[in-house]
């Protein structure tokens, strides 16, 4: 054992000391003694040329003298960098003879199963160059879901996104991932713990994480394909939506994938609104998806899911009639349909060159309960009356790899305002004049963009957008924007 | 009544731990070659499942919905690990709720575990290109590889499958005893290849060089994972001019581009070398693969 112990400190001296530029295998090193060779041969009539030129340069005035010690120093520096360049081609030449005696591989240590955890930083920027004000920005016709549209014109960094996963022990996994806003706050993104140890297919999730419906949702924005959500995704579920709760999922022991899940929750964020008085679930949602491949070149996947949320006092702001900014609020029960369908293309199931991806989700949306006026009390005493939505929207969406490194993609997206029943407007004493947001406009958007990708790490996206959120502007947003991540590689869902 | 329930309930329970003994073994294999080794071992005892193939860059794999359902009934999971499949295996392990193949069960089998890995980075740094930290992965072609991890599929094989240990032996005897005949037949008929010098599209044959002492002196990838560049591909001409390589090799799923490219202006020949079993129509099995590949060296060095 302590034999082993030498010879394996002698093979890593041997490897510091030798330039970690020199590969292992001999025939490496043939290649780097015939590069220097090479090197030899070329210094050496470098060394000639500069010799006659000294020759010339002597027999020239006495001012040509300096130029020629000059030109002896960098004779004599160069025939020491060969020998240097040689010296270590014999000390790298030494290494392999001991190579053999390295500890058998079945001893080698496995990185993942290293206690450390996996650790990845994803950084993330954009320039934005955005027709109408940010901060006017609103989708016409729906209850404001909260802060959904650009964040700012100009240079800005995006989130920061933490990332550290390791397994716990034989039964759990561990995930967390920390969101680190560019003006200095910190939000807890996903923490959750998984376990497949229960076996026949069946998972169980738990902590805060992206519930799996629909099919972006559960993805992380920078493996998104465009800088931001499309309308949908920001009307219906605050952009992304984000909830503390447990899932429990299974897969059928079938060759189509089949997977059934549900989940519940508190209610965290946009459709509930966080009531940290109840007990119970506020939220749950239920989704099923199949998929498959069809060749060797198509695969597929379609879903559906259903989320329910029981939001009390969800409050937002709006102006009424008279201009004043009031507080409303709505409470009672939120229903979300989402149908959504993927399918990619992969020329023999080989993306690497070129592939083609076309993405489409619907969503429908009904709202029943009381909307409630002027909750601060600004304009006299609060009044309240019933409310009942149905709303929908959806978008659809293709990214093309047409070289490798180089993608370009369209989206469309479209929402459907409807026409909610307001009692306080209906039968009740104000007019729809005090709920501008809620008049009746289908905001859509076109978008496009192309992107770069110099290596899996790194991301670079130009993007043009085409925004009605707004019923009477349109505005023209440019992105240009880059993704970079730096850590464990991570490995991306479908 | 009570009596009756209870024999019910007796022969219900003997016949469902009598029924996953009758059913095949399911096997899920990332690579063709490793699907190939475990049928050679388990014949009509498994039911193989091959998530990839040959004509697929095996690092950049998507995680499927159709390989989720696959890992999700298999029993035995046999990959290449070394971090080969970092970008995706993880995926499928998370999302199949499949406890029998998870890390650190019989159930989970890494081939690079029983072998010596090669080109392992003294350095890790991306700015290195896509480096593999644990050393090169690509070691199924080097048969004596293939030999040392056969050795433990049956070995394992016969952990999660203990009705047919003797099987999965007598196999693996059966098969050695074959593949160690060919193995030196091969090395012998690729006696000329020792020396010849190559260029190499990505690290991919590494551990067949080694074994028949073939010289790669150079790489279309700048770096690997690295798509070729125009200037890296100068610099090699200029190197062949001074130091020319007889022929320029790529994989079967490589771009042709930068080989075809490089090929023409060097004025040597390509040769496309079926990465795995199944990538082209003479690569059959493990044995017809390797048959191929030689014969492919070969005739390009006449």
């Amino acid at each position: 054992m302590p034999k082993i112990h030498a010879v394996a400190a002698a093979v890593s001296l041997a490897c510091l000391v030798a330039p970690p530029s020199y590969g292992q295998s001999s025939d490496d090193l043939k290649e780097i003694r015939d590069q220097i060779e090479q090197m030899k041969k070329e210094y050496e009539t470098r060394i000639r040329a500069l010799e006659k030129r000294l020759a010339a340069a002597e027999a020239k005035a006495a001012q040509a003298d300096r130029r020629a010690s000059q030109a002896k120093r960098v004779a004599a520096s160069a025939r020491h960098q060969a020998a240097q360049a040689e010296e270590q081609v014999a000390q790298a030449t030494a290494a392999p003879e001991q190579a053999p005696a390295a500890p058998p591989a079945s001893t080698q240590q496995e990185r993942q199963n290293a206690f450390n955890p996996a650790i990845s930083l994803i950084l993330q920027g954009t320039y934005a160059d955005l027709s109408q004000d940010p901060d006017t920005y609103h989708i016409g016709g729906f209850i404001p879901p909260g802060e959904v549209g650009p964040e700012k014109s100009g240079l800005s960094i995006a989130e920061t996104e933490l990332a550290i996963s390791a397994t716990v022990d034989p039964y759990f996994s561990g995930f967390f991932t920390a969101a680190l806003e560019p003006d200095g706050g910190v939000s807890v993104e996903n923490a959750y713990f998984t376990t497949p140890m229960l076996g026949h297919g069946i998972s169980v999730q738990g902590g805060r994480f992206f519930p799996d419906i629909g099919y972006l949702n559960a993805q992380h924005q920078h493996a998104w394909d465009f800088v931001d959500a499309p309308l949908p995704y920001r009307a219906f579920l605050g952009g992304q939506l984000a909830d503390d709760g447990v899932q429990l999922k299974w897969v059928a022991p079938t060759r189509l994938f089949v997977e059934l899940g549900g989940e519940a929750g508190r209610g965290l964020s946009f459709p509930g609104s966080d009531n940290s008085d109840r007990n119970g679930a506020q939220m749950f949602a239920l989704f099923g998806h199949v998929g498959g491949d069809v060749g060797a070149s198509n695969s597929w996947r379609t879903g559906v899911s259903y989320l329910q949320a029981s939001p009390r006092d969800r409050s937002y702001q709006d102006l009424d009639s008279a201009g004043t900014l009031v507080t409303n609020a709505f409470s009672g029960t939120s229903r979300l349909w989402i149908g959504d369908f993927v399918w990619k293309w992969a020329p023999l199931g080989n993306p690497t060159n070129r592939n083609f991806k076309l993405q489409a989700e619907y969503m429908w949306r009904d709202e029943d309960g009381t909307l409630a006026f002027d909750t601060d009390a600004l304009l006299g005493n609060p009044v309240a009356g019933s409310y009942s939505s149905r709303q929908s929207g959806w978008y659809a969406q293709a990214v093309y790899q047409f070289m490798p490194r180089w993608r370009v993609g369209v989206r469309y997206d479209q929402l459907y305002s409807g026409n909610p029943s307001i009692g306080l407007v209906d039968s009740g004493p104000l007019s729809a004049a005090d709920f501008p947001s809620l008049a009746r406009y289908n905001p859509w958007g076109t978008t496009a963009m192309i992107d770069w990708s110099p290596s899996e790490f790194s991301r670079l996206r130009l993007q043009y957008q085409v925004d009605n959120s707004r019923p009477n502007a349109t505005d023209h947003q440019v992105y240009l924007q880059y993704i970079m991540s730096l850590g464990a590689h991570g490995a991306h869902i479908w | 009544m009570r009596k009756h329930l209870f024999r019910l309930t007796l022969l219900a329970s003997l016949a469902a731990a009598a029924l996953p003994a009758l059913a095949a073994l399911d096997v899920f294999a990332c690579e063709p070659e490793w699907g190939a080794l475990a049928t050679e071992l388990a014949g009509d005892n498994a039911d193989v499942y091959v998530a990839t193939t040959a004509l697929q860059d095996v690092h950049h794999i998507q995680a499927r919905p159709s390989l989720i359902a696959a890992a999700r009934r298999a029993d035995l999971l046999v990959c290449t690990g070394a971090e080969l499949e970092v970008g995706w295996l993880p995926v499928l392990l998370r999302q199949s709720g499949n406890n029998r193949i998870q890390r650190g069960h019989p159930g989970y089998f890494e081939a690079t575990r029983y072998v010596r890995l090669i080109e392992i980075p003294s350095r890790l740094d991306r700015a290195q290109g896509d480096v593999h930290p644990m050393g090169n992965p690509h070691i199924h072609t080097d048969p004596r590889n293939i030999a040392r991890v056969a050795d433990a599929l049956a070995q394992r094989l016969g952990e999660v499958d203990p009705g047919h240990a003797s099987t999965y032996q007598s196999r693996l005897q059966d098969f050695s005893q074959r593949w160690s005949r060919a193995t030196s037949r091969w090395k012998r008929g690729a006696a000329p290849l020792h020396g010849v010098r190559v260029i190499e599209h990505h690290k991919g044959f590494s551990y067949l060089f080694d074994w028949l002492g073939i010289r790669a002196v150079g790489f279309l990838e700048p770096k690997p994972g690295v798509e070729p560049t125009t200037g890296h591909l100068a610099e090699l001409l200029a190197q062949q001019r001074r130091n020319p390589a007889k022929m320029v090799i790529r994989a079967s799923y490589n771009n042709p581009r930068a080989s075809e490219w490089f090929a023409e202006r060097a004025h040597i020949p390509v040769v496309v070398l079926p990465f795995t079993v199944g990538g082209d129509s003479a690569s059959k099995d493990l044995f017809s693969w390797y048959d191929d590949m030689i014969e492919r060296l070969l005739e390009a060095n006449r």
